[in-house]
């Protein structure tokens, strides 16, 4: 903080407790919402604030603190009126996002997490924001930018809102038939391209147990990271004694290098919801949370038009198209959690606590949300369901492998000529992906492909030829994760590029589990050192050490995957981590 | 009566220890298996008589098919089970672990850590250059002082400040990750908080990170004569 903001003596709680009637009632649960309502009167959380939120909804005061100091969006100490956020991951470094933080820095005369003296702007360094198809991305507020530049840093805070156009395409589109137009598809367009065909088959001429069988059929694979096949979590949800259950969309995409829901969501928002709607009716849930990440507020927005429509169509509500099968949905919006993307830890957030990961077992489908049996799919993964339903599990099938059938997203972005989400058929080579849909890699050689996401792995040359399909890269030890494809040329010092994903994952760590709390901090604080050029010879024993300790014994996939980038990297560039090596060496040896 | 007689009468659960059968009841956790084997498993966060979050990770075994170590504390014996609890892979979690906590936390009056350093063959100067959880001494009431740098985040007075025994629900968790910590509401004293000084936070810190007044005071050299002034002046001026 450059200066201290006096709290305002005429902090005035009135209009707040007005704010605060709609949550009441709900409780803890309603924790997260009555904070945003709360911050967006008040600029921040002041302490009286917090308590008032606290007392009407019946949460101990120390609690509240827990919950209002865990998410990053949400802030106890006075922010500026407007929050400007420079995306810090690797695609948007490599643009440039760092020059543009600092011309920002220089040009508001504040360092990143302060406050100017005027009280306009606070400036933030953010994970990543999941526009890595416009790298540098900066957002202001709710406003995002696209190929932000540092030379006019007052024209950037300026910047008038306009809609960016998705950058779609790929070798067939299925998921994204209706993407990359410049506007979300309507209710009208969405039906008019055989939408809600998959929900009307279900409820009229499908029982909810062949629906589940139809998605197990279909060998649909789970395209959140973890691969497991939703049919198997809907049938354990569906058998789970019961009868309240829940259906949940996880739109907390939040993978540095992951842009594919984000696009889903805002350019085609009627597709994962027909997909929650059928889950629902599969599992016997009549209710949905859409769980979106704090920072895309413009999904947000066009997802609660997208209900509204859906209801007024009488494809969402009671009674939905004349059955007898009701079901209504909620959006619920992150803080600023990386780890909230966890299923578990999105349940506790809902409920209103801090984001921190359960022990399994008990797995969701049996004790979720609030204890009850619980469906958790990723927003693509949905997107598929009325697909499948419409057109039979056969003719899904029909595209791509056995072991993966489908079509799949993948997010490129980095040093390739044209960055932006592609779709593609299972078993497509990856050097089909990035020369003949993406123009190739710009600015030199290849030298590696993180691969996954930050929680992935590195490809190179040799892996180039590899087919595109959950085995196939499970053979060459590549995660598919949530299909992030990011691009390093040879100029590129992976130091550098180490450094900041351990960053990103000591930053986001929950805390929780001690492998994990402690050791994204020591992994980040060694790559630190060595892309500061000061390397160590037990380095590499301590790396290995940290990271091996964090996969095998970290509680949830956070700490489990925040060491497979840097262990994949000490094995592909071993000079990479030699006291005397080159940063941005391909050699490897 | 035989012990396969006895599983068929109890529903027990027949599983391998390092090498040793035993036959416990369904629900018995590893560690409590492993007990009764007389095979001890290293913990810090476990508490026998509070909920089991498996947050320390010391406890973790190795068990065959699964595709990570598993928690002893939580993950239950399951039939057929064979597991490994102390091998070279987990040896190395555990050995790393101890070696990361004793670089960011004063351990030193944590004996039963300080053991498991050495069982370990824990190198304490392995991660020297690594940042401390250095935090000052709060003093801010008459009953107990909390000194946040000895703090290994065990969760055990969160947990017995809430449900798992008084209800009163004085203090949470403050940031996340490395920067965790346990606060009261915005930092308040603990005599402006909930805290009704039941004590049972100090009674279940594992390190010396929660310690009475009177302790505290001993050790800086006060004679019980003057520490009984000084807290009962303390006391005096709180209620005025």
């Amino acid at each position: 903080m450059s200066f201290d903001l006096p709290t305002p003596p005429e902090l005035d709680l009135d209009p707040l407790v007005a704010r605060l009637n709609p949550y009441a009632p709900s409780g803890r649960t309603a924790l997260l919402p009555a904070l945003h309502a709360a911050q967006e009167l008040y600029g921040y959380l002041p302490e009286p604030v917090a308590a008032e939120v606290g007392r009407r909804l019946g949460v101990a005061l120390a609690d509240v603190y827990g919950v209002i100091d865990f998410y990053a969006m949400f802030y106890k100490e006075p922010v500026g009126k407007q929050i400007v956020r420079v995306c810090g991951d690797p695609p948007c470094a490599q643009a440039g996002g760092g020059e543009v933080l600092e011309a920002l820095s220089k040009h508001l005369g504040v360092q990143a997490g302060e406050v100017t003296t005027d009280g306009e702007w606070t400036l933030e360094r953010a994970p990543c924001l999941g526009r890595c198809e416009h790298a540098p991305a900066v957002m202001i507020d709710d406003l995002p930018l696209a190929q932000a530049t540092s030379d006019q840093p007052q024209a950037l805070l300026s910047a008038e809102w306009e809609q960016v156009t998705s950058r779609v395409d790929g070798d067939l589109r299925a998921l994204t038939r209706n993407c990359g137009n410049g506007a979300p598809t309507t209710i009208e367009a969405y039906e008019a391209g055989g939408g809600y065909a998959g929900l009307r088959k279900a409820v009229s001429e499908m029982a909810p147990a062949d629906v589940v069988e139809e998605i197990k059929a279909s060998g649909l694979v789970g395209r959140g990271g973890a691969a497991f096949p939703p049919g198997v979590k809907w049938e354990g949800a569906a058998s789970a004694p019961g009868e309240l259950k829940y259906v949940i969309n996880n739109a907390d995409e939040s993978e540095p290098g992951t842009f594919k829901d984000r696009v889903l969501l805002e350019d085609d928002p009627h597709s994962s919801l027909e997909g929650m709607i059928i889950a629902g009716y599969a599992t016997g849930a009549e209710k949905g949370y859409i769980y979106i990440r704090g920072e895309y507020r413009n999904a947000e927005n066009i997802l609660g038009v997208a209900i509204e429509e859906a209801k007024r169509q009488g494809v969402l509500g009671a009674k939905i198209l004349g059955s007898d099968f009701g079901f209504e949905i909620e959006i619920r919006r992150g803080a600023g959690a990386y780890i909230c993307g966890e299923e578990t830890a999105l349940f506790e957030s809902i409920e209103g606590k801090r984001g921190f990961p359960r022990i399994k077992p008990p797995f969701p489908t049996t004790h979720g949300l609030f204890g009850k049996p619980t469906v958790v799919n990723n927003v693509e993964t949905l997107a598929n369901v009325p697909l499948i339903i419409r057109d039979g599990s056969q003719t899904f099938r029909q595209v791509g492998t056995e072991q993966s059938p489908g079509t799949k997203l993948f997010c490129l972005s980095g040093d390739v000529a044209r960055p932006g989400l592609y779709e593609v058929p299972f078993g497509v080579p990856l050097r089909h992906l990035l020369d003949d849909l993406a123009g190739g890699v710009v600015g030199g050689e290849l030298q590696g492909i993180l691969f996954g996401g930050a929680a992935g792995a590195f490809a190179t040359q040799e892996h180039l030829d590899v087919k595109l399909t959950f085995e196939d890269l499970s053979e060459a030890g590549l995660p598919l994760g949530s299909g992030v494809v990011m691009i390093f040329n040879e100029s590129r010092d992976m130091r550098q590029v180490l450094s900041g994903l351990a960053h990103f994952f000591a930053d986001e760590s929950c805390g929780k589990c001690y492998p994990c709390q402690l050791g994204t901090q020591r992994q980040y604080e060694i790559l630190l050192e060595m892309a500061n050029g000061h390397v160590l010879s037990g380095d590499v024993d301590k790396l290995t050490d940290v990271g091996w300790t964090m996969v095998d014994a970290s509680l949830c996939g956070l700490g489990q995957t925040a060491a497979t980038a840097v262990l994949s990297a000490i094995e592909t560039w071993p000079a990479l981590f030699s006291e005397n090596g080159a940063h941005g060496a391909t050699s490897n040896d | 009566m035989n012990i396969q007689q006895e599983k068929i009468l109890n529903g027990g659960i027949t599983l391998t220890i390092d090498d040793q059968e035993v036959t416990v009841p369904p629900g018995t956790t590893i560690l409590s298996a492993a007990g009764a084997l007389g095979t001890v498993i290293p913990t810090i966060c476990y508490h026998d008589h509070l909920t089991a979050y498996g947050i320390c990770r010391l406890c973790v075994v190795e068990v065959e098919q699964a595709r990570v170590l598993q928690p002893a504390c939580v993950a239950e014996a399951r039939e057929g089970m064979t597991v490994h609890t102390r091998n070279t892979r987990v040896e190395r979690s555990r050995r790393t672990i101890l070696e990361m906590l004793d670089s960011a936390v004063n351990l030193e009056e944590a004996p039963e850590i300080q053991a498991q350093l050495d069982d370990y063959g824990a190198n304490r100067e392995r991660f020297e250059n690594g940042e401390r959880r250095s935090l000052p001494i709060i003093d801010d009431n008459p009953m107990f002082l909390r000194d946040y740098s000895q703090c290994v985040l065990c969760w055990r007075c969160v947990q017995v400040c809430a449900d798992d025994a008084q209800y009163t629900y004085a203090i949470n968790f403050s940031g996340r990750g490395f920067e965790t910590s346990i606060d009261t509401f915005f930092e308040q004293s603990l005599p402006e908080s909930t805290c009704v000084f039941c004590g049972q936070c100090v009674d279940v810190c594992p390190t010396g990170a929660l310690k009475p007044k009177r302790e505290w005071l001993l050790e800086q050299g006060q004679t019980p004569d003057e520490i009984m002034q000084m807290t009962r002046m303390e006391r005096r001026r709180r209620k005025t």
